[in-house]
């Protein structure tokens, strides 16, 4: 029985575009092993699907637009031959240089949008034996970006006369939840930070809730299609909390499914917070705020 | 067999006495002291005990080991300074002040170390003891329900599969994110356990921490993670109310475990992964020291909790997992307390809220007890939401759970001290001042004030006693009972000191208030407490109109049955504070206060602690009849409680505490009144053997001091005292159970009467100790083992034949009558079997004889004439000796051939030797027939080898050293004497 692994020497495996990833290829086997050669293979993708909004829902589960490369190399390990009983290990470098025209998006893993950088290994054998494969994802991060954080102080008032979509405004009972972002445009390594008070409220409170939010826009040829899905739902009241009381507002941006705000010709990445306030009776207030995300 | 005639050899024994002594030196120096000299100070006056112990004894520094209250306890609160007496002398200074400051509350003082070596110092009471006092106070017997998917399959009749319910209006997902499936569980759905009991539910929770520790060890980390998860949402179910505390205790005891499980982890992951040959983080590390993989698993834990959604459980994992923050940046747990402190006004129940805050405070004061500004925002947060348990949603719940107020606000109460205690500890006192000022501007409530008085150091609440009064007596009556109040600011008070100004209306206005109190318990709840405070402040007579009162409270439907253990502190607080029992038994109250003690075990407990506590502190002998009948009277109530059935340590203590007592009472000279103390003390006491010999024991001292007084000659008056000092012994002697001790007595009585030269009645001694002999038990109990009485028999015979020698004869009787009648005994009495002991005394005899041979006895009794100036050596006399000595020399030589068997030789000889050492000083060897027999039973004894060669030696020696002072008898008895196989 052989085993095929792959090690990187980053613990953390992010790199940054221009480094060099290097690493192991591990072989492991219980007496002596022919094979037909290894090749590694490095390549970073973006997928992206369709929208049932756009093209329907049947379109949507059998097509899907054709991936984006923004990556590949490969490059051959080993020359056919045998490999000893026990481990062996051989090293391996590859430089992260992107392919001509394309740059290195950050990690992704999104529902509409995935970008994915991964590094795969396989090991071809005879025919009465399987290939070996092995592969692993690595995490890519941007050197540096032209954009950077700068603080966006936002001062929001929730009242029944704020709310924009609801008609009958006397169900709605009597409410003002004042407070503020300490920014909407921050770093993503930082968290969001900012207070909420509930100056007055008539009826009880269950929770209030900070509900973060991805906007990924996918273009194809019909058109384009915007969705918004939930990441996280961190919850920052429970219960009916004391009135005037300066409740912190705090979440930390999750790795892999947050990354700074993206926008391409085929698609954009956007990230967006709702503060939610949900009453006894199941009945919620929401306010939207559009955030922008960056690496430094 | 040949007879031998014994001849004794006269002696002079002021000769032989003189030559025993040793030349003597004077000495200049002590001989104990090292020998270096040193400057000795005067040992004499050392400085009073602190003032934290206001019953230090005056009088020494030696421990009593045996006294009654804790025995380590007294050591440290007296001047003990580790030193014996004779290095003390070395030292040359005074004993230094006892420990500073240790008051004696009475939390224990144990030291919670913590990481940076912070100690917190004594008076910081851990968490660990007030858990064991939550979980046992908070206990509910309604019904509880668990909502985990982590338990066994066992009971899956009580078991109800809880649907998930939709988080009402966020946008559902159809696709399940990663992150979402923290919350929701894959191994099973989630089932709610209903109607459990308290039991059950303790159990569940372990059987969780059980889980929790499994799933760890099997690598299982998620899933530990998760179980952590749930049981802190348990924490935010309130469904039965009064259960919360204990709940809290036990939840948190997981979260714990979990906190130190993920952070053994790292430090583990840390320390393999470090480079080089260095193997352990050192005990304070910093971030830098941290290789990288330890830093990214613990990112990686703290990503996974910042993205847990519910706040409750967010913000319990992350203070249970905060040490673990070391890893990636030194002190980044301050900030994370900040925040965190801050995260908990999110919190909306109140309850649930100032629980999180004394979760808290509890880590926060484990890793870090320096940093400290979490804890003032927690109070802070905690006044400003106070108004919250009035307000709609808390009214409801109370109204649904059927609970009242101020039951509900006890709940608080341990939170709450927490808190306090955590912002008071080492604090000053104008933090006191400004939190009592917060206090009364938002929330001026009982529960506050109480928890206000119990953290903060006693001294300060006494400094502020009046205030504190008031502050009572004003505040609203919606939280805790006035009388928990009342009972914490006594406690404050006994243990610190008062300023003199405030005590006596503090006393005025506390009492106006306990006086009021209906009911029983919570009256004696407070009284327990303020009779300490009354007695170290205040005279007799607030004493007296205070055990008045209480009396008056507990008598009514005799309510007293109920509160035993109260009214025995009472009494022993009143002990512990006053020693003037003349005083005590003045008040007219106290005795009736001792008689409320119906139930007789415990009335015999109150007994027995204030006759110790009499033995303890009463230092001069008392006189004083008041005191004396009192005592008396409760010693009998003592005593009487003893039956059959009584344990042997408990008559023995009962005995011990009256023997005390009854050496206390003196009368000084007047002796007649100490005998008829004595006498009612006999009638009193006759059920206790240790009691009757002190009495015995104290009429003989009596009889001993008389003939002091009058120097040995009596007055008519002086000597029928006397007498009937012996008729009181000889009356009492025969009700002692034990007849060994009653031998003792005998003899002992005997010799005091001979000494007050009461012939007849030291004759009666002698005569009934003679006759008591043969029942003598042949064996003796004594811790658990019984031993044989027969080596006890031999020394009190020899010591009773050294009596008799001097005890003149009774002229209407024989010679040596009462020897004789002594002989007579012994030769009826069974012996063990192949004992020696016959003869052996027969050896003693012998010796006593050849005494008596002389001219002069070698002791004498002051003023009494024995044998020898009596007969005056009388030839008949002398022949009655020496027929005397004949008849044992025979019957020792037949007993010598009884034992001749081989298997006895080694008992045969070492016998022998002992009649060789009695015939070699006493005998006279110029007598042919004396020789003879001692170079008969020489060679006897050497006959089968089984000689001790050692003894024969010194005998060898003996005789030399008595042939070279030109004695020619031994000259000629030297070169017989030889050692064969020498």
């Amino acid at each position: 029985m052989a085993n095929l692994d792959i090690r990187l020497k980053k613990i953390n495996k992010i790199y940054k575009e221009g480094d060099v990833i290097a690493g192991v290829v591990v072989v492991q086997s219980k007496g002596e092993l022919q094979h037909q050669g290894i090749t590694l293979v490095m390549e970073g993708m973006v997928n992206l699907q369709l929208s049932a909004k756009s093209v329907g829902l049947f379109e949507a589960f059998y097509n899907s637009l054709k991936p984006i490369q923004l990556l590949h190399y490969s490059l051959e390990v080993a020359k056919p031959g045998k490999f000893p009983s026990g481990n062996t290990e051989i090293p391996f470098e590859v430089p992260l240089k992107p392919k001509v025209g394309k740059t290195l998006y950050e990690t992704y893993h999104g529902v509409f949008v995935n970008i994915q950088y991964l590094v795969r290994v396989e090991m071809k054998r005879s025919l009465l034996n399987k290939d070996l494969q092995k592969q692993t994802e690595f995490i890519i991060e941007y050197k540096t970006q032209d954009e950077k954080a700068k603080t966006k102080l936002i001062n929001f008032t929730i009242t029944p006369e704020t709310l924009t979509n609801v008609k009958e405004k006397q169900n709605v009972p009597k409410f003002k939840v004042k407070g503020h972002i300490d920014s909407s445009c921050l770093q993503i390594t930082k968290p969001l930070t900012g207070e909420l008070i509930v100056e007055q409220c008539e009826a009880q409170i269950k929770s209030i809730e900070i509900q973060l939010v991805r906007v990924e826009t996918c273009g194809c040829a019909e058109g384009f299609a915007k969705d918004a899905t939930e990441i996280q739902n961190i919850q920052i009241a429970d219960g009916d909390v004391a009135r005037n009381m300066a409740i912190p507002i705090y979440m930390v941006f999750p790795r892999l499914f947050t990354c700074p705000s993206l926008s391409t010709n085929n698609f954009k990445v956007d990230f967006e917070i709702n503060i939610v306030v949900v009453f006894v009776d199941d009945h919620l207030v929401t306010e939207n705020f559009p955030l922008k995300l960056t690496r430094f | 067999m040949a007879t031998y005639e014994w001849v004794p050899r006269t002696r002079n024994y002021a000769a032989e006495i003189k030559s025993f002594e040793v030349t003597s030196v004077a000495a200049t120096s002590h001989p104990l002291k090292a020998i270096t000299v040193t400057e000795v100070k005067k040992i004499g006056d050392k400085k009073d005990a602190s003032k934290s112990s206001a019953s230090a004894p005056s009088k020494s520094t030696v421990i009593d080991p045996l006294s009654s209250s804790d025995p380590l306890s007294v050591g440290i609160n007296a001047e003990f300074d580790g030193l014996d007496p004779l290095s003390r002398i070395m030292k040359g200074d005074s004993a230094p002040a006892a420990k500073s400051n240790r008051s004696d509350r009475l939390k224990a003082q144990s030291v919670d170390e913590t990481d940076g070596g912070d100690n917190l110092g004594e008076t910081f009471e851990p968490w660990s003891l007030k858990k064991a006092g939550i979980l046992s106070v908070y206990t509910t017997s309604e019904k509880l329900s668990i909502t985990t998917s982590f338990l066994s399959a066992t009971d899956q009749e009580n078991v109800v599969i809880k649907t998930q319910t939709q988080s009402a209006g966020t946008v559902s997902d159809k696709v399940k994110n990663r992150l979402e499936q923290l919350d929701d569980f894959e191994e099973g759905s989630v089932k709610e356990m209903l109607n459990l009991s308290q039991q059950d539910y303790v159990k569940r929770i372990e059987e969780l921490n059980e889980a929790l520790k499994t799933a760890w060890d099997s690598d299982h980390r998620v899933k530990a993670l998760k179980i952590a998860i749930q049981c802190s949402k348990l924490l935010a179910d309130i469904s039965v109310i009064p259960f919360y505390p204990s709940k809290f205790v036990l939840i948190t005891d997981i979260l714990d475990t979990f906190g130190r499980l993920v952070y053994d982890r790292l430090l583990d992951k840390a320390q393999s992964s470090l480079p080089g040959r260095s193997l352990k983080l050192s005990a304070n590390f910093t971030s830098d020291e941290v290789p990288e993989a330890a830093k990214e698993t613990c990112r990686n834990w703290f990503f996974k909790i910042a993205s847990i959604r519910e706040l409750i459980p967010r913000l319990y994992v992350e203070a249970a997992l905060l040490k673990s923050y070391n890893f990636l940046n030194t002190n980044e747990y301050s900030d994370a307390l900040r925040r965190l402190s801050l995260m908990v006004r999110g919190i909306g129940d109140p309850l649930v809220a100032v629980y999180a805050r004394c979760y808290l405070c509890r880590v926060g004061m484990i890793i870090a007890p320096k940093f400290k500004d979490h804890i003032p925002r927690c109070f802070e947060d905690f006044i400003t939401t106070f108004p919250q348990v009035q307000g709609e949603s808390v009214q409801n719940i109370l109204a649904v759970q059927k609970l009242d107020m101020p039951r509900y606000l006890t709940l608080f109460s341990p939170a709450l001290d927490w808190i306090l205690q955590c912002l008071a500890h080492n604090a000053s006192e104008t933090l006191l001042n400004e939190t009592l000022e917060r206090c009364k501007e938002q929330c001026n409530n009982a529960l506050m004030i109480n928890s206000i008085m119990s953290a903060f150091q006693p001294q300060y609440i006494a400094n502020r006693a009046l205030v504190f009064t008031e502050m009572i007596r004003d505040c609203e009556g919606t939280g805790l009972p006035k009388y928990l109040l009342h009972r914490t600011l006594g406690l404050c008070l006994v243990v610190a000191e008062t300023p003199e100004d405030q005590r006596l209306p503090v006393l005025n206005e506390v009492w106006k208030a306990v006086v009021k109190q209906k009911n029983p318990s919570e009256y004696i709840g407070c009284a327990e407490i303020w009779i300490e405070f009354v007695v170290k402040h205040c005279g007799k007579r607030e004493i007296n109109t205070f055990l008045g009162d209480i009396i008056k409270h507990m008598t009514p439907d005799r309510a007293y049955e109920d509160f035993y253990p109260q009214l025995q502190s009472v009494v022993i607080k009143i002990l512990a504070h006053q020693h003037d029992f003349s005083l005590l038994f003045s008040l007219d109250k106290f005795m009736t206060f001792v008689d409320m003690f119906q139930k007789e075990a415990v009335k015999v407990e109150v007994c027995k602690n204030i006759f110790e506590s009499f033995n303890k502190h009463q230092t001069t002998s008392v006189s004083d009849p008041v005191v004396i009948n009192a005592m008396m009277f409760l010693g009998k109530i003592m005593h009487d409680s003893v039956d059959a059935l009584t344990l042997e340590d408990e008559k023995r203590q009962i005995g011990q505490l009256l023997c005390g007592f009854i050496r206390l009472v003196q009368f000084g000279r007047d002796f007649e009144q100490q005998l008829s103390f004595y006498v009612e003390s006999r009638a009193y006491f006759s059920n206790l053997d240790s009691v009757l010999i002190t009495l015995i024991h104290s009429v003989n001292n009596l009889a001993v001091e008389t003939r002091r007084i009058v120097r040995g000659s009596h007055t008519s008056k002086t000597a029928a005292f006397v007498r009937a000092c012996a008729a009181y012994c000889f009356i009492t002697i025969p009700s002692l159970q034990s007849i060994y001790s009653q031998l003792q007595l005998y003899l002992l009585s005997g010799q005091v009467a001979l000494l007050n030269q009461c012939y007849s009645q030291g004759d009666a001694f002698f005569k009934a100790s003679i006759s008591l002999i043969p029942e003598m038990p042949k064996t003796l109990d004594g811790d658990a083992k019984s031993k044989s009485s027969e080596p006890y028999l031999l020394e009190y015979l020899y010591s009773f034949v050294a009596t008799l020698l001097v005890t003149p004869d009774n002229p209407e009787m024989g010679v040596m009558y009462l020897l004789r009648g002594l002989l007579n005994v012994l030769q009826d009495y069974t012996w063990e079997p192949n004992s020696d002991a016959r003869i052996l005394v027969y050896t003693r005899v012998l010796a006593m004889l050849s005494a008596a041979y002389q001219e002069e006895y070698p002791y004498h009794i002051d003023k009494v004439d024995s044998n020898d100036s009596m007969y005056g050596n009388d030839p008949k006399y002398l022949s009655e000796v020496k027929n005397m000595a004949n008849t044992l020399i025979s019957e020792i030589l037949s007993h010598l051939k009884s034992i001749a068997t081989p298997d006895n030789a080694k008992r045969q000889s070492s016998l022998v030797m002992e009649i060789l050492s009695v015939l070699l000083t006493t005998c006279d060897f110029s007598q042919p027939s004396v020789s003879t027999l001692t170079v008969n039973l020489w060679n006897l004894a050497q006959k089968n080898g089984q000689a001790d060669v050692k003894t024969l030696k010194k005998l060898i020696d003996l005789v030399k050293s008595k042939a070279s002072s030109a004695s020619s008898a031994f000259q000629s008895l030297l070169p017989r004497l030889v050692i064969n196989n020498a």
